[in-house]
This record gives C-alpha cells, structure tokens and sequence, in this order.
C-alpha cells in the first residue's frame, strides 16, 4: 500500500489525525510541566498541597461547620466552599421562582405589568452583574441601623447587619419530633398516589395541599409539645454593640442572594416565556375548551409542556448563577474565592489554590448538569 | 503591501512576547529596556492614584520615579504594572517587573519563604481603628462583640483575629476588598469600627462630612513597616534600589532638596553630601551606576520629606503627620545608614 | 381570543352601533389592560406604587440636587449627586490611558469595524469582494490602529483602558473565538472518538469554570508555564484566556447551529461528492453560522459585560477607572455611586442596543426559514 492510499482511506486518515492530537497535546503538557517546574526551582517555591495543614489564623463571619482561627488553611477552604453551596443553592432556588413568575407575567394582558417586568429584564440583563451585587448591598446598608432595628416579637430582628433569627438547640428528645415529621412526609408521598388513583377513577380530587400543610405543621408541634419541649430556642438579645445570640444573616449573604438571583432570573424569564410559547395555541383553546381555569391550564397544560423546552437553557443558566457567586468577594461574603484568596495571600501558593478553585467549581457544575439531566429524562415526551 | 503586513504582525509579536533574560542582571534588563517595570497598588489614596491625564502619582509612585532617574536619567522612563494582593508576588517572582513598591508589609515569611529582598521601610505603618464617638468607648479593648469592617489584601485579617484572640474578646469580621465599599459599609453603620492602617485611615476619615464625630482608637496592633522590595539573588539590584531608598532619606537629614540638588552637585563643604552626589569617592560606581545618580534620584521628586509632604502630608486632602515616619533627630524612626 | 377578527369586510355589519364609550379610546384602553379584574387592579397599583417610590428620588439626586461643576471632591456640597469630575475624567473613562493626541486612533478602529461587520453579515452589498478582504484583514488593521507601528507611534498594551479596554477584549475574544468555536463544535460532532472526547472536554471544563479562575491564571499562572526568561504581555495574556473561554461558548452555540440544519443538506452535500471539510465549508457551516448569529451576538453580549471582570485582576476598564477616581485623594468618598452609575449606564446602552438587534434578527431570519 502506498502512502496516497493511506492518506485516502478514511479510517487510517482518521486514526492519524486522533494520534497528531493526542500527541501534541502530550508534547504540550509536558512543555508546561517542565517549564513550571524549571520555574518554580528558580525562585526557590515550594509546591504541594501540604500548607492546607498550616494554621489560617483569620476568621470568617458565616460558617457551617466548626471553624476559628486557629484552624487549618484546608479547613478555612472547606468553609468558603460551603459558603459558595449555600449560596448557589439559595440563588437557584429564588432565580428559578422570580424567573418563572416573569415569564409569564411578561404575557400577561395587564399592560403596566407586562411593560415594567420587561423593563426590568432588559435592565437587569445588559448590567454587569459585579455593579448590581453592589448596588444591592448599598441598597440593603440603607435598613435600619442596628440601634433602631425593626423586630417581630422581640425574636427576630432586622437591620443593616442583617436578618437576626433564633437559633434552635436540639437536646435529646427532639429526635422524636424529626422522626414525626420524616413521617408525616413519607404518609403524605402515599396520600398523594392514593389521592392521583381515586382521581383517575372517579373524578373527585382530594384538597392536597391544605391537608399536607395543615398534617406538616401540626403533628410535628404536637409531638413538640407532648415530649415536653425538647427544642430550646436561642432568642437573640441586644448586646452592647449588636445583638447577641440567634442565627444572623449577614447583608452580604442576601445582597449576593438579591443581585444573582434577579440577574439569573432575567435569563431564566425569557427561556420560560418562549418555552410557553412554543406550547401551540391549540393546547391552550383545547383546555379552556375542556372548561380549565386559566391558571389552572398554564399549570396542568402549558408548563409542563413547556418544560421540555425549558430545561437544557435552564441548566446552564443554573451553571452561570453558581460561577457569578465567585463576585462573592466586591462586597465580603465569604465564598471560596474570597477564602482562597486569603489564603493564596498568606501563603504565597497560587498554583495549588487556583487549582482548587478549578477542580471546585467544575465539580459543583458536572453534578448540577448531571442532575439536571437526569430531570430532563424524567420529563422527557413519552411518545407511545 | 502583503509582505509588509506579514513583517509588521512578526514585528508585533516579537514586541508583545518579549524575551528578558532573567538570569543575567537586572540592572542590564532594564538598561537594556530602557524603561523600569515598576509594579505599584491598582489605587491606594496618596500612595498611588491618577491625575487627571492619567499619570500616576503617589507616594509609592514617587519610589518607582527616583529609582528610574537614578538608574537610567529619566524619571519618566517606568512603566507601571498595576498589582493587587494576590497578584503582586507572582509578578515579582516571575520578573514581570523589576521592583514591587506596592505598600507591602515586611514579614518573615515574605523574605524569607517567597525569596524576596526587602531594600528597607519607606512608611511606618500600623493597624488601627475607627469608631464613632457616640459608642461611647476610648479603647479598641473594649470591641468584645463588635462588628469590624476590614479592608483586605494585606495582614490585617491576621493581626485583627490575633488582636480578638489576645484579648478573649468575640467579633463579627466583615472583610472588604476595597476602601470605597469598607468605608461605605462603616459609615452605613454596617460595622461599628473600620479597621486598616493608621494611613488609610487618616486618609478615610478626611473624607467624612463629619470627621468630628469620628475616633481613631489610641491602640495599634501591629506592626507594618511598608517598603519596596525586588526578587532574591541579584545583590546588586538590590543594592541600587536600596540606596536610592536610603539617598532620598539621607537627602532630607541633609538638607538637599529638589530645587537646591544642582546647585550642591557642584560641591559643598559638607563631605557626605559631596559622596551622596558624586563630588567625592566613587560610590556611583560600586553600584554600576554613574557618579551622579543620586543627585537624578533626588532631583525626580525632590527628598523624603518632600515626596512625603506632597503625596501625604498635613497639606494634602489625607493630612497625615510624620509622625513615626519623622527623621530620628526630629523624634521619629526614620533612620538611613550613612553613604560612606 | 374574542370573535371579531372576521367581521371588518362584512357589509351587512355597516350600520352596526359604535361599541359603548367606555371600551373603546383611552378610559377603554385602560379598562381592559389595566383594571380588568381585581387582580389586575391591584397589580396595576403596586407598580404605580413602586414607580412612585423609585423615579422621584432618583430624579432629584441624579440631576436636580446634583452638582456639576468644580475641580475636586470638595465643591461638591449638596446631598445629590457630584458630576464635577465628568469634565476632566470622561476622556478616562473612554479610553483610559491612551495618550489623547491618539484618540482618533481608537475612534478609526471603531468606524471601521461597522463595515467591516456589515460585509460579513449581509450578502448583497457592492464591492463584496473587496468588502470581504477588508473584513478579514480588519483584526491586523486595528491592531495596527492601536498598537502603532508602520508610521503610527507606538503605543504599549498598558495605556490601554476604560470603555476601549472593555470593547477592545470583548470584540477580540469574540472573533478570535470565532475559528476555534466552529473547531470545536465539529470536533464535539466527530466521528473520532479520540477527537469528539478532547473536545467535549475542553468545552465542558471551560465552561465549568468562572471566567475570575481563568483570569486568575492568566495574570498569576500562565507566566510560570512559559519557558524562563520569556513573558508575554499582560493584556495579551488575558485576552488569550477570555479568548479560550468565549470560544467554549462558541462552540456550543454553533453546535446548536449545526444540528439545526437537516440530515438531507449533509446527504445531499455526500451525495454531490464532496467530501468533509467542503461539504463543511460550502453546505454545512453557511447555514449553520447564519442560524447562530443571535446566538453569537447574545454571547458577545455576555462576554463583554464579563469583561468588567479584569478589574480584579488590576487592569484599568471603565469599571476599574471608577475605582480609580474613587481613590483619588481629590475625590474620594464623593463619586462611589456616580462612577459605577455612569458605567453602568454605558453597558446598558451598547448590551440593550445589541439584544435589540440580535431579536430583530432572529425574527428576520425565522420569516426567511418558512
């Protein structure tokens, strides 16, 4: 065989581009590795992971776990990491809720608010989100000072230092009361399979929510009250400079939480609003046809069509609101960049902390699209 | 019409990769360049700011200025690099620039575990806070339970937890990137004291409608000698940025300013000021340099205490006194070894 | 849906009863948009309530309590806000620190690129020919403009600054991206499992990231992975990365393009005998660009607004030129909200101009698909 041959059968052509690139990606690594490694000796840097076990000594104002200043450099990272979930999870959460109540006010009839949730898509989306997690913060200073903060009952409070809550101290026979309420929660799961079939036979439907609501609250505060109150909450008092005791919400945490989810939900109201209308007219006529209320049609017919649709631009806007977190730092919530940074301060050790960074966020992101995958499965068209 | 394109994108791309060698010396690196790479804060009030051409100014500027007057005879001959917290020790470790005069504390670690050079303090600095009087309270010991606004990027994070450690006393840190937000978040009441150093400080409180009602707290936690410093290994760059350092400090104790430095070039009875400016010995030459480098060095900004006055001084909108940073005979601890 | 579209040419329908005065004109107009039932109503008057709130405050400080003239910080003594400092900084804010006797330089590059964008996007214009050579050879133009070098004094990339840096970064990783994006989104569609798997790699890791990681290895990384003794420029540096990082988004948005087109076009392209890469570039990849150009324009849209970002890594954008004047001793403390206003303000003229125009494409070329 000669070699014009070779370079005409596809196969052999395809098997060489595959090694060209293996190869020079492997040439190129190696020119990286090398260099660094040259360079790192040359300015007499240690590299490794081992100074995650050195001593921090800063501190952090929101932590989930156990943390102070005499803890490890690794630990203060955990935190930050933590910070970063929590965030992404409230955000998510909120910007999915906001994003679909806009988009489908943006088509509703009512002139002034189709007009004014446009308004604030449009202007939300073509800032830069940096200056609107400013502009919330600046927004949020402006609350009561802690002097003068708004309270209810004398157990939460609120002021520009944030949202003061009591904090709850779970002794022994609380355990009881979680029991319950997992419980109540599996019955309800039966309930509403229960509730589906004698739909589907005769027609009647069963008042869910209200009874899921009601058996929610009220078993768990019954067994609460019958085991003679093992819950003790930590009312927040006024302390000399501020209030003492209690879960506080920092500013920062909502001023991040305000300004992603309203920048994200601005995208997320325009997948939503195309998605309703890609769902033909055709579905919408044929329910109120079949004498559905319109919200109940939107509900029942519309999204769940349009979901479809919905779901994969959703996804990586859910992507996008986890890695615009990483702003965390204009204003002083905690988040893992803001930790890392500290520490990558302190240490002198940006490859290995921007390494971090790296590995953090691409796993957060392969598990939320791994996840949202799996959605998208689950609600995919079943065509028979 | 091509070809020239062709030649002018080489052209460009030679320019924008530029090959030092960092192995040979720095001071032929930047003969060579022809301009110092200087690297300096992305904004610090009095320290390092634009006018309004933007050129930059400032206190930590005015050292970037000297150094490039003495070592190539043009103050003007530096190109800045502009570097925040994290950035600023890549930048020197890799020889992106020739010298780091970015407000940058000495420590230990610093010189000793980074593999920097520290040529000397340039500003003695300190952390300190600031309250509201209406608190009601004299001292930073009695903070237990305070909220603190921090601006970061520097040890203060460290010093603040040390201080609240030492002192058994609890606190909400909310740690700031910027003075811009830091001071917003203070004045907002967000925190109940603003903690920096003494200098930004100074600088924050000039800027408040009502200063009257604010309180620097008497306490100072730490230490925080401020100073230019350059890459480990070549002694004798580190040599020529320390004593251009030095020669502005000696200057003042010796009266030499920018308007009376020519003039004194030429001879004076003083011996020392004869060595510092050439007239006598050969001290231009031990550094590689020529006779009269000092005299440039002094003459870009004028001494110590006039780059001092003009970027920080009590004149300036900061109005910050000498204070620790006065000359040793004027109760200070500003302190150069002789040039002899 | 009422019922009366089909009875405007029906003449039985003439002397038909104008419809009541209260549902037609103004009063009507309201009625039915604004306080058709009490849910509407009251929607209707919480916006009213929230505009109230919102735009007379903002009014009386942004231009009536404002001031507007003054050299420092200093003459600014009202409660509203302190414009004084526009005068002698807006140039900053434009072109950061490009020396001025060179303005004209960056406003060339800018004039050209509206030509150069107009023969690329639209097929029937005169002299394409010459159109199309000046379009792909704009890049080296402008970089001449504004780097100097033929003639033109030569300007560093660290003069570069303000709104220039933000549009200079975003239109370079923009059409740089361009190449590699449509590289990789062939690659994603590869029979090559070695290649199809590089490139979904690729694209995933670069999206999984926040672009403030990549800048990070941009200005603190890259250097330690060159070879001693070489460096390359800062500003090229990050433009590589925002480069690297637009075309993983590129790539997808063309993927998108690419699965749009139907089977039939890439039989049809085997079918005439053409191999992969023409049938690529004469039958596929037309098509498929010209689906995903409001797919791209929105990606530059987001590019650029990320482009704020260098600020944190210490290069003077309009965002970074704010910070600046907030820690000029003359100013500081007086121009915090003013500053980022103005440049917020700027994002949201070009971004809203561009997504206006990136819809009225998407409408254009919906009409000429059917």
């Amino acid at each position: 065989m000669n070699t014009k041959s070779l370079w005409t059968n596809e196969r052999t052509r395809g098997l060489i581009f595959q090694v060209l690139l293996v190869v020079g990606i492997a040439v190129f690594i190696a020119f990286i590795i090398s260099n660094t490694i040259t360079n790192l000796e040359k300015a007499g840097l240690a590299s490794g992971y081992s100074f995650l076990g050195d001593t921090a000594s800063f501190d952090i104002n929101q932590r989930l776990i156990e943390y102070s200043s005499t803890s490890t450099y690794g630990r203060a990272i955990i935190v930050g990491g933590l910070n970063t979930i929590v965030i992404a999870i409230l955000g998510i959460l909120a910007a999915t809720v906001i994003g679909f109540i806009a988009g489908i006010l943006r088509l509703s009839k009512n002139y002034l608010i189709s007009r004014l949730v446009t308004i604030y898509v449009e202007f939300v989306r073509n800032v830069p989100v940096l200056l609107q997690i400013i502009f919330w913060w600046v927004i949020l200073l402006s609350l009561p000072k802690v002097r003068n903060s708004l309270s209810i009952g004398d157990s939460i409070f609120l002021n520009n230092r944030g949202i003061r809550l009591p904090s709850a101290n779970f002794s022994e026979g609380s355990v009881l009361v979680f029991l319950v309420f997992f419980g109540v929660l599996i019955t309800l799961y039966f309930i509403k399979r229960w509730s589906h079939k004698r739909q589907e036979k005769t027609g009647k439907i069963f008042p869910f929510g209200f009874t899921a609501l009601g058996l929610i609250i009220f078993l768990p505060a019954l067994t609460f009250l019958l085991t003679d109150q093992p819950i003790d909450f930590n009312v927040p008092t006024r302390g000399r400079f501020n209030l003492k005791g209690g879960f506080n919400v920092t500013p920062e945490l909502v001023a991040l939480w305000l300004a992603l989810s309203t920048y994200t939900a601005a995208f997320i109201s325009e997948i939503v609003r195309s998605g309703i209308l890609s769902v033909s007219s055709g579905q919408r006529e044929a329910a109120s046809a079949l004498g559905l209320k319109p919200s109940l049609t939107m509900r029942k017919i519309i999204l769940p069509q349009a979901l479809r649709v919905i779901i994969p631009p959703l996804t990586s806007q859910y992507l996008n609101l986890t890695k615009n977190s990483s702003l965390a730092v204009a204003i002083g919530y905690q988040d893992i960049v803001s930790i890392g940074d500290t520490v990558l301060n302190q240490s002198g050790q940006a490859l290995e902390v921007i390494s971090i960074f790296m590995i953090f966020y691409l796993t957060l992101s392969l598990i939320t699209s791994a996840f949202m995958n799996w959605y998208n499965k689950r609600i995919e068209l079943v065509e028979r | 019409m091509k070809l020239n394109l062709i030649r002018f994108a080489a052209m460009a791309i030679i320019t924008l990769l530029s090959f030092g060698t960092a192995h040979a010396s720095t001071l032929n690196d930047v003969k060579a360049a022809g301009h110092l790479k200087c690297g300096i804060n992305t904004g610090l009030p009095g320290f390092a700011f634009t006018d309004d051409k933007g050129n930059w100014n400032g206190f930590d500027v005015a050292f970037c200025r000297a150094l490039a007057a003495a070592v190539l005879g043009n103050p003007d001959k530096v190109k800045y690099v502009n570097l925040t917290g994290k950035t600023r020790f890549p930048a020197l470790a890799s020889g992106e620039i020739d010298v780091l005069s970015r407000n940058t504390t000495w420590t230990f670690s610093r010189d000793v575990d980074l593999g920097f050079t520290f040529l000397g303090v340039s500003y003695y600095d300190g952390q300190g806070f600031i309250g509201r009087k209406s608190l009601g309270i004299k001292s930073a010991k009695e903070l237990d339970g305070a909220s603190v606004c921090i601006q970061t990027g520097t040890t203060t994070e460290l010093n603040l937890a040390d201080f609240f450690r030492s002192n058994n006393m609890k606190y909400e840190p909310v740690p700031i990137e910027t003075n811009a937000e830091a001071r917003a978040g203070y004045l907002a009441e967000r925190c109940d004291v603003y903690t920096t150093d003494a200098s930004g400080l100074a600088a924050t409180k000039s800027t408040f409608k009502d200063a009257e009602n604010h309180m620097v707290f008497p306490e100072i936690i730490s230490k925080e000698p401020l100073g230019p410093l350059v890459r480990q290994g070549d002694d004798q760059w580190a040599d020529i940025a320390r004593w251009t350092l030095n020669a502005l400090i000696v200057a003042e104790e010796l009266g030499v300013t920018k308007a009376n430095v020519n003039e004194k070039a030429k001879g004076t009875k003083n011996p020392e000021i004869n060595r510092m400016l050439g007239k006598e010995g050969s001290m231009g030459k031990m550094l590689g340099l020529d006779a009269t480098w000092a005299v440039r060095a002094i003459a870009a900004g004028g001494n110590y205490a006039e780059i001092f006055d003009k970027y920080l001084g009590t004149k300036t909108p900061l109005g910050l006194s000498r204070g620790l940073n006065a000359l040793y005979k004027d109760g200070g601890i500003l302190y150069a070894p002789p040039i002899r | 849906m009422t019922i009366d579209n089909n009875s405007n040419n029906d003449k039985a329908n003439q002397n038909i009863k104008p419809p009541p005065a209260n549902t037609v004109g103004i009063i009507g107009w309201i009625r039915k948009n604004l306080l058709g039932g009490w849910v509407n109503t009251l929607l209707t008057l919480i916006s009213i309530y929230i505009l109230w709130l919102v735009l007379p405050p903002l009014f009386d400080w942004a231009l009536l309590n404002a001031d507007f003239s003054g050299s420092s910080g200093k003459e600014c003594t009202t409660n509203g806000a302190c414009w004084a400092w526009l005068d002698q900084r807006i140039n900053q804010f434009f072109y950061g620190f490009y020396p001025p006797d060179s303005y004209w330089r960056v406003n060339l590059s800018l004039i050209l690129l509206l030509p150069a964008l107009a023969y690329i996007l639209f097929e029937n214009l005169p002299y394409s020919t010459y159109g199309r050579w000046f379009a792909l050879s704009y890049p080296i133009i402008s970089a001449v403009l504004l780097l100097g070098g033929v003639g033109l004094e030569g300007v560093t990339t660290d003069k570069f600054g303000g709104f220039m840096l933000n549009l200079v970064a975003g239109l370079a990783g923009i059409i740089l991206s361009l190449p590699i994006g449509v590289v990789l989104a062939l690659g994603r569609r590869s029979k090559l499992p070695l290649i199809r798997v590089f490139s979904i790699a690729f694209i995933e890791i670069i999206r999984g990231v926040p672009l403030i990681t990549l800048l990070f290895v941009a200005v603190i990384i890259v250097q330690l992975f060159l070879p001693p003794g070489v460096s390359l420029d800062q500003l090229i540096r990050v433009m590589i990365m925002i480069t690297i990082f637009a075309s993983a988004y590129m790539a997808e948005v063309i993927r998108g393009g690419l699965q749009a087109i139907p089977n039939g076009q890439y039989e049809a392209a085997q079918a005439v005998g053409l191999g992969y890469w023409r049938s690529m570039r004469l039958v596929i990849l037309p098509q498929a660009l010209k689906i995903s150009i409001p797919g791209i324009v929105n990606t530059f849209i987001g590019l650029f607004k990320d482009t704020t970002l260098v600020i944190i890594i210490g290069l003077f954008d309009i965002l970074g030129q704010a910070r600046l004047l907030q820690t000029n001793p003359d100013w500081m403390g007086k121009v915090d909200h003013e500053t980022f206003l103005l440049a917020a303000l700027f994002f949201f003229i070009i971004c809203f101009s561009m997504s206006r125009y990136s819809i009225n494409l998407e409408k254009r070329l919906d009409t000429t698909n059917k």
